[in-house]
């Protein structure tokens, strides 16, 4: 595959015993991961096609131990990587052999949870889904909710800025959380935001959601949970085209409503998510769309009256809602396992760009197009009413050329989304995956100005070089 | 900032672009204009020459089935929300309008609603404009044209200069056009009142509301003698008819163990919350300084109960508590040290939004930040303006 990582620092690589011998005397030795087989273990993340073994691994349990393995690598010159829980798509937390993995796993507690503030203050290693189980017998949910929510972590939400299904109506990451406690690369601990609306100062919060890694490490954060809805009640509504479909979402935000979700799922993810999860989604139509609305009955009863006039519009030709919880939740279940299942019948890359709803349709044809003169299947399923598409392009990963085809295929369909108004990534972040795009879509002044601020942070480049920036140009910002 | 005589004023982004290369090749500061509404906010400046965003103006995209909208910096507010008015649209966060505040008369412009980070009462439910705005342009310092973000609703691609930019009032460059997304206007509104509650009691009722499903979209409570008599607390709900007057009747029901509740319909509803945006209740008064406090709901009322035994302070709450515009007389530090001490220890901070140029010269305008944060502000000022020539010291010395 075609994405290079810059060359080991060798120097670093000799002195990697010294360094070990370092990190030994900041953290127990079960927090230390040094063996080449535990090492394996965090080669790469959910962009399985790049792997390399890290340095070491260092899995520090409070804000003090991450800032004295930080002050210490620092010191020695040694590169570091944030890691969650490994699930980014872009390759945000791949290592790279002369970097330590600084894993965030054993900062896993909830540490407040305010009801009348409507707040939760917790560790970066907390899953995103643990949130809400804490809060959700009182009532309470936190609102971002990618798939991955029963593994991937809220310091990697932050990280990424990641977004879900509920994000059309509740907003992503960013304005979900009211503060962070961050530690720098030289080991400086330092709170951005709090409890309090509006950030003193500058909008640094605003700055580090989405960093990826390469500002700082986050060790907590103070998130707002929501009250949950009084009902919610999700509606298939199949279609005989994706274009239609797409016609369909545009008309509806056009209309003035905006539902709690719009997922669109064309018939390749109809098929591959209704094998796995058996939600009885409608075999026979080109395209689906889900489409969730929430409040009282009457209120349900009267927004689904205007969607369904809508689609009929369109052609609709099967709507079908969910009569009971847990028809709801398999409807859910088969949406969000999208990408475990589609990994079931292939090796897949998946594409996140984001277009603006207008292009829906054209975007659509022409992933299609795109795909086939590759001679590659695509299944197309993704959060529509924001425009933010993820094809899933499947190939085989043993196979070299099969990896070209996809991973060009890939880069063609994100200049697209570029082209037609949008941008590269609308929720899974750059990393290594869209890194040498970027200047497709940002003049070198653009990335000069955000290279420029990335190095207020981190001088030296420490925290997770290889990704986001290209890596020629850097010394000219 | 009109005793300043140097005009500058750009037309075009490619001659702003110019006309700050110049100016830092001169080393001559220049003080950001939009209609000049917010001259007020900030610490005072003493720069060269003005450069005004009047003749930048004009919507340059606007789909309504897309819900954005983008517009040069200069073009006014009030054009913009008369143009997604006729679509039935607003933009979410419901800029507030600070004439009254200032007693300024100029027109204020969407570049530096964008500037400011200036929000209204929907900011509970809808977010702050920092939520809403999803590009930017601007000329850096440097004299170079930066874009971040976009037009589309959800993008990671790249660090945020929107946010940080959004709120940084002019500090790190001019803003040339702003993107903003957009919601349908919801076609009815209505609110509900309670009499007499205390400061404690009103904190509890809002939180109830704001704990509840029913998304209301103005909590604001006004202690005794800012609305007239007695204290006064407000509640709004805007949706379509139907929902509205169901969740009307579940709020009254929720609600009632705080009071008897009257309801308020959509003509005084609209006043009522229109004052409250422009802090009318305070902002009469041309003489006491003002501030704005920051502030954990749920400590609010003990925080304004330790500012008002040391000073005589008359105050109300937005946000359901988490915003509180603060009146206090304006001698020696207006007020500052008793404010902060009280705020800090609540979990806050409170930016001091008007007093005289005197007054805003001595006291920190924005909260005073650690050595580490204000490490950071002022290298990511270096890094957008090096020479320091954009609006130099309006939010913190040297910044
Ligand atoms: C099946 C599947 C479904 C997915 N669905 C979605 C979806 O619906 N929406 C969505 O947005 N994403 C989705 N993702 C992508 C991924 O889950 C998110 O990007 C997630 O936020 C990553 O969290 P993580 O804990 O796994 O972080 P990692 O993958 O470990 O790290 C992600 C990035 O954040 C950095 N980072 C991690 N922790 C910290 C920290 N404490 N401080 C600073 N930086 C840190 C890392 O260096 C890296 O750059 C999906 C992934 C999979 C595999």
């Amino acid at each position: 595959m075609s994405i290079l990582f810059p060359l080991p620092d060798q120097d670093i690589l000799d002195r990697r015993d010294d360094i070990i011998a370092g990190l030994g005397a900041l953290l127990p030795p079960d927090c230390l991961v040094t063996s080449e087989d535990e090492r394996r273990a965090f080669e790469t993340d959910a962009l399985t096609a790049y792997r390399y073994i890290p340095l070491a691994v260092a899995l520090p349990r409070t804000t003090e131990e991450v800032a004295a393995v930080l002050a210490f690598c620092h010191e020695a010159g040694v590169k570091v990587v944030a890691r969650g829980a490994g699930t980014s798509l872009s390759g945000g937390a791949i290592p790279q052999p002369d970097a330590i993995v600084l894993g965030l796993s054993k900062l896993n507690a909830i540490l407040d949870i305010n009801f009348p503030g409507r707040t939760v203050r917790v560790q970066a290693g907390v899953t995103n889904l643990s949130i809400t189980e804490a809060v959700s017998a009182e009532g309470f949910f936190y609102a971002p909710d990618p798939s991955s929510q029963l593994a991937c972590t809220i310091g990697g939400n932050i990280g990424m800025n990641s977004g879900g299904a509920h994000c059309l109506k509740y907003g992503v990451t960013t304005n979900n959380v009211l503060g962070v406690r961050v530690v720098q690369m030289d080991g400086t601990i330092i709170d951005m935001g709090g409890e309090a609306l509006d950030s003193p100062g500058l909008d640094l919060l605003g700055l580090m959601v989405g960093s990826e890694g390469q500002l700082g490490i986050v060790t907590e954060a103070v998130v707002r949970i929501l009250p949950m809805a009084e009902d919610a009640r999700p509606v298939l509504f199949g279609f005989e085209t994706s274009e239609d479909a797409g016609a369909c979402v545009a008309a509806i935000i056009g209309a003035g409503i905006i539902p709690v979700a719009m997922e669109f799922m064309d018939k390749a993810a109809i098929e591959i998510c209704e094998a796995f999860a058996k939600a009885g989604y409608p075999l026979d139509v080109g395209a689906m769309l889900i489409i969730e609305v929430e409040g009282s009955a009457a209120e349900m009863d009267a927004q689904l009256k205007r969607i369904v006039e809508i689609a009929h519009r369109h052609n609709v030709q099967v709507v079908r809602e969910s009569k009971s919880a847990m028809e709801t939740a398999l409807i859910w279940k088969g949406r969000k396992s999208a990408f475990g299942a589609t990994g079931r019948v292939a090796d897949y890359i998946c594409m996140d760009g984001t277009v603006p709803t207008g292009q829906l349709s054209y975007v659509l044809k022409r992933t299609a197009e795109i795909c086939a003169d590759y001679g590659l299947r695509v299944a197309n399923v993704f959060h529509a009413g924001d425009g933010n598409m993820h094809p899933l392009i499947m190939y085989n990963v043993n196979d070299p050329a099969d990896c070209r085809k996809a991973e060009q295929a890939g880069l063609d369909l994100l200049k697209l989304c570029v082209d037609v108004g949008g941008c590269l990534t609308g929720e899974h972040g750059v990393g290594i995956e869209k890194r040498d795009l970027m200047p497709h879509q940002f003049t070198p002044q653009d990335l000069n100005q955000q290279m420029r601020v990335r190095a207020v942070f981190d001088p030296e480049w420490l925290l997770n070089p290889a990704k986001v920036f290209p890596l020629e140009g850097r010394d000219a910002a | 900032m009109s005793t300043l005589t140097a005009q500058l004023v750009p037309e075009t982004e490619a001659q702003a672009c110019a006309m700050i290369a110049e100016a830092r090749a001169q080393g001559r500061t220049l003080a950001i204009e939009g209609g000049g509404t917010r001259a007020g906010f900030g610490r005072p400046m003493q720069a060269d020459c003005v450069l005004s965003t009047r003749a930048l103006t004009g919507i340059t995209l606007y789909e309504p089935a897309e819900l954005v909208i983008s517009a040069r910096a200069g073009t006014p507010l009030s054009f913009i929300e008369e143009t997604l008015a006729q679509k039935g649209q607003m933009l979410p966060f419901e800029p507030a309008d600070y004439r009254g505040l200032y007693g300024t008369a100029g027109e204020p412009t969407i570049g530096a609603v964008a500037a400011c980070n200036i929000s209204g009462p929907r900011r509970i439910q809808t977010g702050a404009a920092r939520d809403s705005l999803i590009g930017v342009r601007l000329v850096n310092g440097r004299g170079e044209a930066i874009k971040s973000g976009g037009r589309v609703m959800k993008n990671v691609t790249g660090l945020d200069l929107v946010k940080l930019c959004c709120g940084a009032h002019g500090t790190l460059g001019l803003f040339t056009e702003v993107t903003f997304k957009l919601l349908p206007r919801p076609p009815a509104e209505a609110s509900l009142a309670l009499d007499g509650l205390d400061d404690a009691q009103a904190i509890r009722a809002m939180s109830a509301t704001l704990s509840s499903p029913f998304e209301v979209s103005g909590v604001a409570h006004l202690p005794t003698g800012l609305s007239g008599g007695a204290p006064l607390t407000l509640v709004r709900l805007e949706r379509d008819e139907i929902s509205l007057a169901y969740r009307l009747q579940r709020l009254t029901d929720l609600l009632g163990p705080f009071g008897a509740v009257r309801r308020i319909g959509p003509e005084e509803s609209r006043a009522h919350w229109h004052d409250i945006a422009q802090v009318a209740p305070l902002a009469k008064s041309a003489t006491p300084a003002i501030w704005r406090l920051s502030l954990p709901a749920h400590h609010a009322a003990r925080c304004m109960a330790a500012i008002s035994a040391s000073l005589g302070a008359r105050y109300f709450y937005d946000w359901a508590g988490g915003l509180v515009w603060l009146a206090v007389m304006p001698n020696g530090d207006a007020g500052a040290g008793a404010i902060r001490h009280a705020v800090v220890e609540a979990g806050g901070h409170a930016t001091l939004m008007r007093a005289s140029d005197n007054v805003r010269a001595r006291v920190d305008v924005f909260p005073p930040l650690g050595a580490a944060l204000m490490k950071i502000t002022a290298g990511i000022k270096t890094s957008f303006d090096p020479g320091g020539i954009l609006n130099p010291g309006r939010m913190y010395a040297g910044v």
